[in-house]
């Protein structure tokens, strides 16, 4: 046993997450990354002396579905407050946040095994589908983003005012796999709600990490360690494996763990003191006069339900049963749901809809990797599965037409046509063929009539081989058998 | 007589019927202030051209048409300075209208110029502004008032018509009882905030300083509604707050609240409240005992919450992005303290240390979620009362204009000129000052009219039938 399995490590997370809508939390400008800087600016998201905020409402049902998606209650009335500190991307150097009275509490992220890391898929702590429990969900503003120059910084207000929600999970995470699974179904989720992008490398969500380590069977917990600068979900997990290591090894050397925030250097691969702890920070949180309590149990609630989508692991259950395809594909859809609502049309008319999706998640997607704008028109799939399962064309020819498909989109049965597969059904050419086979195995023909039917399949083989694999294996079947027990 | 003497009503009146033309009222004001100014020092920014080229061009058919407004220096006009008085916005141009400004700019009015104030609305006597103090106009040995001290001298000075201010606790009314004019703090929530440089956003509300009653309704009408930038505005839409122009106060139950005839105060003031009173008896109307119990609690409670309000609201001033920004900061943080101890006064300072105090941890549950609790039961006082009575009536201020200097060094004792007008705002109702009376030195007295929540039309239609009856709004400051 090695020494490090007789420690556990104890982990929360604090995600922000930019809520996707038209305008700012509590203004008119246009909520929009990427543009050049300083251009959706207005007194409300700059500070400046007299301008009010007002709430935005697309931004507030948005999270109360969060927390509807997320299982969580929803307070009938909750209530804004102000966080106070000084920094130069804070316009007004104090946020408008939540505090006594988010808007959601409670609930949880089911982790989807294959949301793991791929090599530990696998294993039993990715199978168990733990479910991590959130405290709250709630609804501030973003600041602005600093830019540092050599010898001066400047500061970027498009990002000041976007909404952001705030998801805290209570410390119920144990590794950097869950960590890691707990980010990406938690993403599934917004994204299926079409609440966020929610992309760690855009800044969409963002993530803070806690965590302690404690021997196994201790009820305390150890000296939570904050973690700061994590930038993707892989990011997550190398730092926590990082710092979950090195909180071990100082544990068994017996040094004490300091209170602090490390920042995380993704390129050094370890994580370096930022600040200490020793005094907390006060935030003179107080109730914002600028806005009134928020009622949610006037509508807003109502609306919200209305936009609940399938979530993730709705769908999941629902492809792998009517649809047959294996769990492993089910996961690849449902985080991609635009490629899944191409696949569930591509599928919708045939039967063999497992081949569909092996077409679609392999081949397809290497050649057409944006299912929106592919000229493949998703009906093609189930034409050319049809084309398979009544035998028009076997496998091999259904790959010919499948690389052709994606070549030259147009009907796969022309395409048939037009590769020169299509089957002869002219029964006159076919029972030439059968005369020839026949005649060509006399041993075979010797064996069927005494009794060994399976003798007719090398008779078969001949004439699909004499066709250039273009006889209809049904028909030949038949007038074979016709001609041999004559 | 000049126009500068005249009410908006009156004007309006003559400008309808082209008698005269905005032009003419622009100039006789600029007269006005070329002799009086240099002794009230009223405002902090004045431009002339800009004041006649808007007369010029305005249109006597809207309702405040071609009537020129001067507008207290801490609501933000575009293209205009907007100081707060303070060092700190030094250079600031505002880059956008106040809703207010909007509104009376729709109506046609005119803006006449800046008025001064106590720094970012923290006074009682215009004495705490960076640029220079405002004279009392009946007496320049004596404090306006304040914080809307250069708004109130500069309409009881006659060297404006009718200015905006802002009243926090009493900001409108005490200077308005002290300069001898009309000055109304609405109901909060019944004109928006957006624009003004928000103090205490919970207390603050715009709101007119006229000559007379009638003219203090015609603003408010043109001011009031609904705003979609600011949360907190009512939604019922502006009525007519004088519907009944002669009407009478027969049947009106007057309240008389017990706590605000306080020993110690001045006995002029007292005896000119009661008269007042007795007018109201006289003519039809029922004194009613009342009592606001909590009414002691309420200078306590409003510095607690005021000031931890202002400690966020003025954190913005910080030297980043407007406004005064220190010289060759080492770093950020040497950005703001120096930035901050350069721009603001000690009475600023003063308070955003006790704001932050009452809110940090450890405090925040004594002081500020107290002051809280105590604010509901003030509120509650106000209800009770009305229960029994139409309005209130009470002094605005203890006592009148006193001596420039006398209380620089006392803010406690500064803290007591609103003994009688911050229960208002802490309940949020509508109050209305005006003229009841002259001290023997001749300084002018103020009565408030306290109504109920959005009761605007009660205070205005008996302050009316008040004035209608007296001549003290018609009274002239010494030249």
């Amino acid at each position: 046993m090695s020494s490090s399995s007789k420690w556990e490590a104890v982990i929360g997370l604090e995600v922000h997450v930019q809520v996707r809508t038209r305008t700012k939390m509590f203004c008119g400008c246009v909520n929009q990354y990427g543009d050049a800087q300083n251009t959706h600016l207005c007194p409300v998201c700059l500070g400046l002396p007299g301008s009010l905020p007002v709430p935005n409402e697309e931004a507030i049902r948005k999270t109360i579905l969060s927390g509807l998606m997320l299982g969580c209650q929803i307070a009938p009335v909750a209530r804004f407050d102000r966080k106070n500190y000084f920094y130069p991307d804070m316009p007004k150097n104090y946020q408008i946040s939540q505090y006594d009275d988010p808007l959601c509490a409670g609930g949880g992220v089911t982790l989807d095994p294959f949301l793991f890391p791929k090599e530990i898929q696998e294993t039993e702590e990715a199978k168990a589908g733990r479910k991590i429990r959130l405290v709250r969900i709630h609804l501030e503003e973003d600041v602005a983003k600093s830019f540092h120059f050599e010898d001066r910084s400047g500061i970027d207000f498009n990002r000041a005012g976007t909404p952001l929600m705030e998801i805290v999970s209570e410390a119920d995470l144990r590794t950097p796999g869950e960590a890691f699974s707990f980010l990406g179904s938690l993403r599934q989720i917004l994204l299926a709600g079409n609440v966020s992008d929610a992309d760690m490398e855009k800044g969409q969500m963002r993530c803070d990490v806690n965590v302690s380590v404690r021997p196994f069977g201790q009820k305390e917990y150890g000296t939570k360690v904050e973690l700061k600068n994590l930038n993707s979900i892989s990011g997550v997990r190398r730092a926590l494996t990082y710092e979950i290591a090195r909180q071990i090894a100082a544990c068994e050397k017996g040094e004490a763990i300091a209170h602090e925030t490390r920042r995380w250097d993704d390129e050094a691969g370890a994580t370096f003191t930022m600040r200490t702890k020793e005094k907390a920070h006060d935030y003179r949180y107080f109730p914002e006069p600028d806005l009134l309590p928020v009622r949610t149990d006037q509508g807003l609630l109502e609306s919200a339900r209305t936009l609940v989508p399938e979530l993730p692991s709705g769908l999941q259950t629902r492809l792998i049963r009517d649809f047959g395809v294996t769990p492993y594909q089910a996961s690849v859809l449902t985080a991609d749901r635009i490629l899944c609502g191409y696949y569930e049309k591509a599928a919708a008319g045939t039967k063999n809809k497992a081949l569909v999706a092996n077409w679609i998640l392999n081949d397809f997607l290497s050649t057409q990797p944006d299912p929106t704008t592919t000229p493949v028109r998703p009906e093609y799939f189930g034409e050319l599965a049809d084309l398979v399962a009544g035998g028009a064309i076997n496998s091999a020819q259904a790959k010919k037409v499948f690389t052709e498909l994606m070549a030259h989109p147009t009907s796969p049965k022309d395409l048939v046509k037009k590769l020169g597969l299509e089957q002869i059904s002219d029964t006159s050419a076919l029972s030439a063929y059968c005369d020839e086979a026949i005649a060509a195995n006399p041993r075979s023909v010797e064996d069927y009539k005494a009794g060994k039917m399976n003798a007719i399949n090398a008779l078969k083989g001949f004439v699909m081989k004499k066709s250039q694999g273009k006889a209809n294996p049904a028909q030949v079947d038949e007038i074979l058998r016709t001609k041999l027990s004559s | 007589m000049s126009l500068a003497h005249e009410s908006i009503a009156s004007l309006r009146r003559r400008l309808a019927a082209k008698e005269i033309h905005s032009r003419d009222i622009v100039q006789d004001l600029l007269q006005q202030i070329d002799a009086r100014e240099k002794t009230i020092h009223a405002y902090t920014h004045l431009d002339r051209e800009a004041a006649l080229a808007a007369a010029e061009k305005s249109d006597p058919s809207l309702p405040l048409g071609g009537i020129p407004i001067a507008i207290k220096d801490n609501l933000n006009v575009l293209g205009d300075p907007c100081t707060c008085a303070s060092k700190i916005l030094e250079g600031y141009k505002a880059p956008y209208d106040a809703t207010a400004i909007a509104r009376l700019r729709q109506a046609g009015a005119v803006f006449l110029g800046r008025t001064n104030m106590d720094e970012f609305a923290m006074g009682s006597s215009t004495e705490n502004s960076a640029l220079g103090i405002t004279r009392n106009p009946w007496d320049s040995t004596r404090i306006p008032g304040g914080s809307s001290g250069g708004s109130a001298a500069a309409v009881g000075g006659r060297i404006a018509l009718a200015a905006l201010g802002s009243d926090t606790g009493g900001s409108i009314r005490q200077p308005a009882a002290l300069c001898g004019c009309v000055g109304l703090k609405p109901t909060y929530g019944r004109i928006s905030r957006y624009g003004l440089v928000a103090f205490a956003s919970s207390l603050d509300q715009i709101g007119p300083l006229t000559r007379t009653v009638e003219d203090s309704a015609l603003l408010l009408s043109a001011l009031a509604g609904h705003d979609p930038r600011d949360n907190t505005t009512d939604l019922r839409k502006p009525e007519s707050f004088l519907a009944k122009p002669d009407g009478s106060v027969k049947g009106l139950r007057v309240g008389i609240p017990k706590e605000y005839f306080i020993p110690g105060m001045d006995t002029e003031t007292e005896a000119a409240v009661r008269q007042s009173a007795e007018w109201f008896k006289k003519n039809g109307a029922t004194l009613v005992d009342v009592s606001l119990p909590h009414t002691p609690s309420a200078i306590a409670v409003y510095y607690i919450l005021a000031t931890a309000e202002a400690s966020a609201n003025l954190a913005r001033f910080d030297g980043v992005r407007y406004g005064r920004r220190a010289t060759d900061p080492r770093d950020v943080l040497d950005l703001y303290h120096r930035t901050r101890s350069e721009g603001f006064g000690p009475e600023v300072k003063r308070r955003i240390i006790l704001g932050t105090f009452v809110l940090s941890a450890g405090y925040t549950d004594a002081y500020y979620r107290q002051a809280q609790k105590v604010r509901g039961l003030i509120r509650q006082d106000f209800e009770n009362a009305f229960a029994s009575c139409d309005l209130l009536l009470t002094p605005t201020s203890p006592e009148p204009a006193f001596k420039l200097g006398d209380r620089t060094q006392d803010p406690l004792k500064m803290y007591l000129a609103d003994v009688f007008t911050i229960s208002v705002n802490l309940a949020g109702n509508p109050a209305v000052s005006l003229p009841c009376g002259f001290t023997k030195s001749n300084l002018p007295i103020g009565l408030q009219l306290i109504g109920p929540r959005f009761g605007e039309e009660k205070i205005l239609q008996a302050g009316h039938s008040y004035e209608q009856a007296h001549d003290w709004h018609q009274r002239l400051p010494p030249a």
